[in-house]
């Protein structure tokens, strides 16, 4: 489960899209389709890329897990089941440092709720979900 | 023409509208509005309230039921909520349709229009829906439409019965938002792009204290709103700075409060609009633009890029610019967005990052930069016309104690979010 107390992470259900990357999440890696034609990396992932409108020079390139705190908030009455027993908890969004303009979203575990340093570096890691799916997370660099 | 989105005017470079100054707003009607629909008053069900706005915008405009010749709707009235199955009651009352919506054939039914040509009950939200409505008359698929917006809210905490809320699994697109605790709709990202501007900007929560409060304070002044009605008192700072925190920094009084109501609008041709009871009030331009972010969340940039389009969209089909708007009546559905509409259409010269300074200036009705007259949707409830109907009645001088004092021969207005909405430039003159 996940490492922050009280929460059960909804999981995600993969697609024909998506199994790409929710498998490669469960190696623990982070991979993100790249149009080779336009070397511009897509998240999460899309049909086609929309510079050069093509999926056929779409791969899956795995990418470094380095990022940074862009902007966050504390969720204190959240609608989704799951998380109302973990609340108060971080709601972040993460750039990636390879192209700041993908960005993650994360609930920061080992960041107590509030105090979030913005700006911060973070590292990849992954966390269980209610069926035991791994999603991809962040965490702040000790 | 008005046919699937081909009607929309969603891009720079179009020019002059067509139709500009040939299409006129010459009714308007507002049914009651109380905070939920109690599942027993007919009059008071989704029907029972569209009926009444219709009524009235009819008899606004001064035309009977035969002159109606396009109806259009929006079936986007009940925001994210669901409901528990209810009993249904004898026809009308027998279905959904009547209930919870009224499409376009049940109120040409209910109503006995026998004149109609053009029906559409699947038109998008509010903003947009009235640049179709333009539109359409403009068109010529009608010569008179009403067009009628109505707000449902019945019992049950918000959006906790949605079943994605509920779901231990998160389908198709919701597995990149869910797992992290992400709500659909409008809040989260508006208000991580609304923290994103406080960073740039040197600005904090607090500097929306100052509109809240006047829009509250106009809200008193327009009686057919919640407030006005049911909780007639003014909102102090305090009661601002301390309310009840939604997800930090976010605060209740940042959220327009969901009501059950209706409101409805007639639009005609210039031609016939001359001769009716009412002072026409002329479209000179309709945009709409839907524009998603590159990645998970949009961003202060890409938000700020979005209205920047639709300003210069505005200028460009309206031929007028930003010294041009005398009232102006964005959404403020949520507090945290509204100044991206203030500072990208650049009212009264306020540019990025001076909202909140602008805010704690005179934005009173009464005084020089009377912004959201209308008092919005903090002030009035969620029902998104009110940003129409105060335009309305600004141009035709009938907004009794929130009639501004500063010229009023334009007004700007739409809604809904930065990055997805509908503007509307209206005018006192064709041209
Ligand atoms: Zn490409």
């Amino acid at each position: 489960m996940s490492t922050i107390p009280g929460l059960e992470r909804p999981a995600p259900v993969s697609n024909e899209l998506t199994k790409p990357f929710w498998d490669a999440c469960n190696e623990r890696r982070l991979v993100l389709q790249n149009c080779t034609a336009c070397e511009r990396l897509f998240y999460p992932p899309a049909q086609r890329c929309n510079q050069c409108g093509s999926a056929e020079n779409f791969e899956w390139k795995e990418v470094q897990g380095r990022g940074h705190i862009e902007v966050y908030m504390v969720i204190r009455d959240s609608r989704i089941r799951g998380f109302r027993s973990a609340q108060p908890i971080n709601f972040a969004v993460i750039t990636l440092d390879e192209d700041p303009g993908i960005n993650f979203l994360s609930n920061l575990p080992g960041t107590p709720p509030g105090e979030v340093p913005v700006g911060a570096p973070v590292e990849l890691i992954f966390e269980e979900t209610t069926t035991g799916q791994l999603v991809h997370e962040w965490q702040v660099v000790a | 023409m008005v046919s699937d989105n081909n009607w929309m005017r969603n891009r720079e470079g179009l020019g002059v509208w067509e139709h500009r100054g040939k299409v006129a707003v010459v009714g308007w009607g507002q049914s009651y509005m109380d905070r939920r629909w109690d599942g027993v008053a007919l009059d008071r069900s989704c029907g029972g309230l569209t009926k009444e706005a219709c009524l009235k915008a009819i008899a606004d405009a001064g035309l009977s039921l035969d002159d109606i010749d396009g109806l259009i709707t929006s079936p986007e009235t009940r925001a994210e909520q669901t409901w528990a199955p209810r009993p249904y009651f004898d026809p009308p009352y027998d279905t959904e349709d009547g209930l919870t919506f009224a499409s376009a054939d049940w109120i040409q039914r209910e109503l006995g229009l026998k004149n109609v040509k053009y029906l559409k009950s699947d038109a998008p939200y509010i903003g947009p829906m009235m640049g179709l409505a333009a539109q359409a008359v403009g068109d010529g698929l009608c010569e008179t439409a009403l067009v009628w917006y109505p707000m449902v809210n019945l019992a049950g905490r918000y959006g906790h019965n949605n079943p994605q809320n509920t779901n231990q699994e998160a389908p198709g697109n919701s597995a990149f938002t869910l797992p992290w605790g992400y709500q659909s709709g409008a809040m989260f990202n508006n208000l991580t792009v609304f923290l994103q501007y406080c960073q740039k900007y040197g600005k904090s929560h607090d500097g929306l204290a100052d509109l809240c409060l006047n829009l509250r304070r106009n809200g008193l002044m327009t009686p057919w709103g919640y407030y006005a009605m049911h909780e007639p008192y003014q909102l102090t700072r305090e009661d601002y700075l301390t309310g009840r925190v939604v997800e930090e920094p976010l605060v209740i009084y940042d959220c327009d409060r969901p009501v059950n109501t209706c409101a409805a609008f007639i639009f005609t041709t210039a031609e016939r609009a001359r001769d009716m009871r009412q002072q026409p009030v002329y479209v000179l331009n309709h945009n709409q633009i839907n524009r998603r972010g590159r990645s998970s969340m949009a961003t202060l940039d890409e938000h700020q890029e979005s209205v920047a389009s639709m300003a210069r969209m505005m200028w460009e089909g309206s031929g007028l610019g930003p010294n041009d708007v005398d009232v102006f009546n964005p959404y403020d559905g949520y507090l945290t967005f509204t100044q991206q509409f203030l500072e990208g259409f650049q009212w009264h010269g306020v540019k990025w990052g001076e909202a909140h300074d602008f805010y704690a200036e005179d934005i009173r009705v009464e005084g020089p930069h009377p912004f959201l007259s209308s008092g919005g949707n903090n002030g009035t409830g969620r029902n998104r016309a009110v940003l129409f109907a105060d335009s309305i009645q600004q141009l035709r001088g009938t907004a009794g104690p929130r009639q501004v004092t500063v010229k009023a021969e334009t007004a700007l207005a739409g809604c809904n979010t930065p990055d997805s909405n509908g503007f509307i430039m209206f005018s006192k003159y064709p041209s």
